[in-house]
């Protein structure tokens, strides 16, 4: 039954952009550790990046309650790969056909799962990188991809400075570099961040660290000189 | 309680256009590869093109998450008429068939824009031109999505199509042979590139000598970078045969 009062819904803790590229080895991700309740900064250890199976990596943003209720639906879809025991498992490919019916069959029923997803891997040398862009279903894959804020700020930078091939250092560099201007520009992401690495041997996070920024232009320093009549 | 106003909607328009063109025994359907949303480019390189049987191809633009699933739909309902009648839909049964589901969703409709082409039971070029919900019509040529507005006029000069309200009914399927169609196509693309809207890059339709074709392309690209790209399918006695021309990124 559809209650019209549970529909019209909001997201209440969300989190910001997560990146993916496809590098030499594999996959890269890199997303922050925030949690915002609107605009408090509420959460500050939140990981929106895990791994799924034993070939995929998914990172999401939007609302984490929705995000948690996924990881519970693709735990349900591994056991049950896993029960048939039949030397065969679900490949990156197959998980974000997955997800991306859940989410567009949600939007059908007018109760969507607030989120943007990355989901990445390497299955049998294939590297795959997908994404579900939004709440209602839309959905490619592509070199590199972003959310949120990601596709206005990073892409951009991708789609110049990517090519195929990328040494880890390199993946790494060109992440970093994405989500320093994510962290100057974006008003909800903050300077806590993870990369997570999926190749055909697994997956990798690693641990939460903080990038390097720069605030000492003489402007701010003094941000009114020069202006006529300020007061 | 004053009524709450919904504050996301289920639909989004994913840009794009898509062309098709009838000739005596050949069929041409193209449609360009950028995926948006406002004003963003999602990507550059997305097939808005899915052949659904043997002859038949369709080109879907508008809202892309359902245009993929309206492709699955079809092609499993497609894979269920060949069980039971151990053979390949016709362009028309399709056309029907396609035009039956758009409608069944009428009260909550697929946002997709479709144009299908192919050839009919005698080999003859066929292209059929559908609204959201299903109304179709056999037409000798038709243009969908963001830019048809554009193309469609164009398409109508220079095809030259006879009015569709003459009786007896005349055949709009066009005279031109493939290689006169190039001439055609290259106008088409030099003009709609020109007034092109942001949501689609270029919409081509095809048919022609590679080396014409090749040299038309180096052309084009002179003035400009490179560019998203677009996709024509040819579909014709021989088969199908696609081929990709790069277009403007901007």
């Amino acid at each position: 039954m559809i209650f019209v009062e549970l529909l019209c819904r909001y997201p209440y803790v969300t989190g910001t952009s997560v990146i993916g590229i496809k590098y030499k080895d594999g996959i890269l991700m890199a997303a922050d550790m925030g949690g915002s309740y609107g605009s408090t900064l509420r959460y500050k250890s939140v990981e929106r990046m895990k791994p799924i199976g034993k070939h995929s990596l998914l990172g999401a943003s939007g609302e984490i309650s929705d995000f948690q209720e996924l990881l519970r639906y693709l735990d349900e879809l591994i056991l049950y790969d896993n029960m048939w025991d039949d030397g065969n498992s679900l490949g990156p490919k197959e998980v974000h056909s997955y997800l991306t019916r859940v989410m567009y069959n949600r939007r059908n029923k007018f109760n969507p799962l607030w989120n943007s997803l990355v989901l990445g891997g390497v299955k049998k040398g294939q590297k795959y990188l997908g994404t579900v862009v939004s709440m209602i279903g839309v959905h490619f894959e592509d070199n590199h991809v972003a959310t949120g804020f990601g596709n206005h700020l990073a892409r951009p930078i991708l789609r110049d400075e990517w090519h195929e091939n990328l040494s880890f250092e390199d993946g790494v560099k060109l992440l970093e570099k994405c989500m320093l201007v994510l962290l100057y520009r974006d008003r909800s992401a903050i300077n806590k961040l993870q990369i997570a690495k999926i190749t055909e041997e697994g997956t990798t996070i690693s641990p939460p660290y903080s990038l390097k920024t720069f605030w000492g232009f003489s402007a701010f320093k003094n941000p009114t000189l020069g202006a006529e009549g300020s007061w | 309680m004053t009524k709450q106003q919904a504050n996301w909607s289920p639909y989004d328009n994913n840009g794009g256009s898509c062309v098709a063109i009838a000739g005596a025994d050949y069929c041409v359907i193209a449609a360009d590869t950028r995926m948006s949303t406002g004003y963003s480019i999602l990507t550059r390189d997305y097939s808005k093109i899915c052949q659904l049987a043997d002859k038949c191809v369709m080109a879907s633009s508008g809202f892309q998450a359902d245009v993929k699933a309206l492709q699955k739909v079809l092609a499993s309902r497609h894979l269920i008429y060949q069980h039971q009648h151990n053979k390949q839909m016709s362009c028309p049964a399709m056309g029907q068939l396609l035009s039956n589901t758009l409608y069944y969703k009428r009260f909550f409709p697929y946002y997709s824009f479709n144009v299908l082409g192919g050839l009919d039971n005698e080999g003859k070029g066929c292209v059929f031109t559908y609204d959201a919900v299903g109304s179709y019509e056999r037409v000798g040529y038709s243009s969908q999505g963001s830019g048809s507005t554009l193309i469609m006029p164009f398409l109508d000069n220079q095809l030259k199509s006879p009015s569709p309200l003459l009786l007896p009914a005349v055949d709009a399927v066009t005279p031109l042979s493939e290689s006169e169609a190039v001439d055609l196509v290259k106008t088409v693309f030099a003009s709609c590139h020109r007034e092109r809207h942001i949501h689609f890059v270029v919409v081509m339709l095809w048919s022609g000598t590679v080396d014409f074709v090749n040299d038309t392309c180096k052309e084009l690209t002179k003035e400009n970078s490179h560019g998203d790209k677009v996709e024509i399918v040819i579909v014709n006695a021989d088969g199908i045969h696609r081929e990709f021309m790069d277009l403007r990124k901007d």
